[in-house]
């Protein structure tokens, strides 16, 4: 008798199932999830928090806020920030002032933990949003993140 | 005559047959050494060593801030979790006066981070069994915790959210909308779970009565979490030592008696039921104050051991800290759910089918970089 029985538990289990999975089939314009990644790349907004790469925003007169005081290159766990500096003559006082030269920064160590960012005293540094960091040359993931011939903005250190 | 040598062919012998590493039913980069005998399992020999990483170690090497990072890595369904266990380990042995709302905020995404581990366990544990329909709604309501961490965290997986005392950052102000929206679709979603999965005659058939574990082989072999619980063993952490915001809220820890692969699944279903009420409970009064106290910019610990226990989706996870007073860690252990509930699987596998295995290995919920580290 039991083998009756399995059966029609059987075919009242697969009905209560599908009537989950139909009611999904019937209604799945309302529910869809997913995203259409590579087609929506124009429309794509990330959350403003999301960890992409470290990126140095630079005014239009070519002027950032990093001091050269290594404080990231300290708090990253990986070696991933390494600050080439030099010492500049400042033009207000005319002393030898710490500058940076270039702003090393190896994506491909990066863990995007955020604590270089969370211990920078200036907001020098910030997250970017981009994420396809997908490259055929792994040495082409090192970028300098400080522009050409950029500049200490004025009273950041103030 | 011939006939006797015909059954001396098929004669019953043991073999040796590898699972994994490369398996999906492994959930990562298991090996196991199966000795069969037919498809009736003689021994297992789990086989581990493929991911590690040498976390301990490199604690050592690593500052208290730094540490927080790497134990995203360990058990990464619960990676918020693990955050909150090294803080709370250097907290206490500084003796930091958390804000209340730091540990409102903890439990509440601990809880969210526990729904989205058990979710992904419960699309994994029907696809093992092979319904593949379940991966799908699984992951489903696991996009929009997901999405939740991206907007407050950063990050959907490796969140690196709690620093040595508090939070990195403060909550988004969209966080508290989004999660009141979450559970009420979850709860929605949730009757769902069990009306595809739970009530199913030919799952029911794969789990009930398979891997049986008793209570007191629990205890002896260090089980913790849902497969402590299913089998009767009281060792939910939030219920016997709460830290952060548990001791202020009602929840009723999951315990079942069976002790079989079908209990731990019940164990896991409700505990998702009891982490939205706790949710519930936390979301509309998270007090106000600050995220974070200040803290050195290099945490010393003073010259002694500490230890601190948290319940992650997969059990208990214990931090062990002895510091010499320097900067670093003269040693740092971590004792993870994933290993000891991995020990008995020998136990509760031998005399199963090799289905039965991968549907026991399920419901244990390994995550192999937890038990690797």
């Amino acid at each position: 008798m039991s083998y009756f029985s399995d059966i029609y538990k059987g075919i009242k289990t697969l009905l209560t199932g599908m009537s989950v999975t139909g009611k999904y089939f019937v209604t799945s314009r309302k529910g869809a999830i997913t995203q259409q990644y590579p087609d929506n790349r124009d429309t794509l907004q990330m959350f403003e928090r999301f960890r992409g790469e470290v990126i140095m925003p630079h005014t239009d007169d070519n002027e950032h806020r990093c001091t050269g005081c290594q404080k990231c290159e300290i708090a990253c766990p990986n070696g991933t920030i390494e600050i080439i500096w030099d010492r500049g003559i400042d033009e207000a006082t005319g002393k030898k002032k710490k500058k940076i030269d270039q702003f090393v920064y190896h994506l491909s160590m990066c863990t995007m933990c955020g604590l270089c960012i969370d211990v920078c005293p200036h907001d020098a540094i910030k997250w970017g949003q981009n994420f396809e960091n997908s490259v055929y040359d792994r040495s082409t993931l090192t970028r300098v993140l400080n522009k050409p011939g950029s500049t200490l903005m004025q009273g950041v250190e103030d | 005559m011939e006939t006797e040598v015909l059954y001396s062919n098929f004669k019953s012998e043991e073999y040796f047959i590898n699972m994994g590493p490369q398996h999906p039913a492994t959930h990562g980069v298991l090996r196991l050494l199966l000795t069969i005998d037919g498809e009736i399992i003689k021994k297992v020999e789990p086989d581990l060593g493929y991911i590690h990483r040498s976390i301990e170690k490199m604690c050592e090497r690593d500052s208290y801030q730094q540490i927080v990072h790497l134990t995203d890595r360990m058990d990464y369904l619960s990676a918020n979790i693990n955050n909150e266990a090294v803080c709370l380990a250097v907290e206490n042995a500084l003796q930091l006066e958390i804000p209340e709302r730091v540990k409102v905020i903890r439990t509440i995404i601990g809880e969210l981070t526990r729904i989205a581990s058990h979710c992904l366990w419960w699309g994994v544990m029907g696809m093992d069994v092979g319904a593949l329909t379940t991966y799908f709604y699984g992951f489903r309501d696991r996009e929009m915790i997901n999405d939740i961490m991206e907007e407050t965290c950063g990050a959907r997986l490796t969140m690196n959210y709690n620093v040595p005392g508090g939070l990195m950052l403060d909550i988004h102000p969209n966080f508290v909308n989004r999660v009141k929206e979450f559970v009420a679709h979850f709860k929605t979603k949730l009757p769902e779970y069990d009306r595809l999965l739970t009530g199913n005659v030919i799952f029911q058939k794969r789990t009930v009565g398979v891997g049986v574990l008793s209570r007191e082989d629990a205890i002896s072999f260090g089980a913790s979490g849902p497969v402590g619980r299913a089998s009767g063993y009281s060792c939910d952490v939030r219920k016997h030592h709460p830290y952060s915001a548990y001791d202020r809220v009602t929840f009723e820890e999951a315990l079942r008696t069976e002790g079989d692969t079908y209990a731990r699944y019940l164990v896991r279903i409700q505990e998702m039921w009891e982490s939205l009420s706790i949710v519930e409970q936390l979301i509309d009064n998270i007090p106000e104050g600050e995220h974070r106290v200040a803290t050195n910019a290099v945490i010393k610990l003073p010259k002694g051991e500490y230890y601190q226990k948290v319940e992650t989706a997969r059990g208990e996870l214990g931090v062990y800290i002895i510091s010499t007073g320097t900067k670093n860690p003269y040693r740092l252990k971590f004792r993870s759910p994933g290993f000891s509930n991995l020990s008995l699987l020998n136990h509760i596998a031998v005399g199963g089918k090799i289905g039965d295995l991968v549907a026991t290995m399920a419901t244990l919920d390994l995550v192999i970089p937890d038990i690797d580290r």
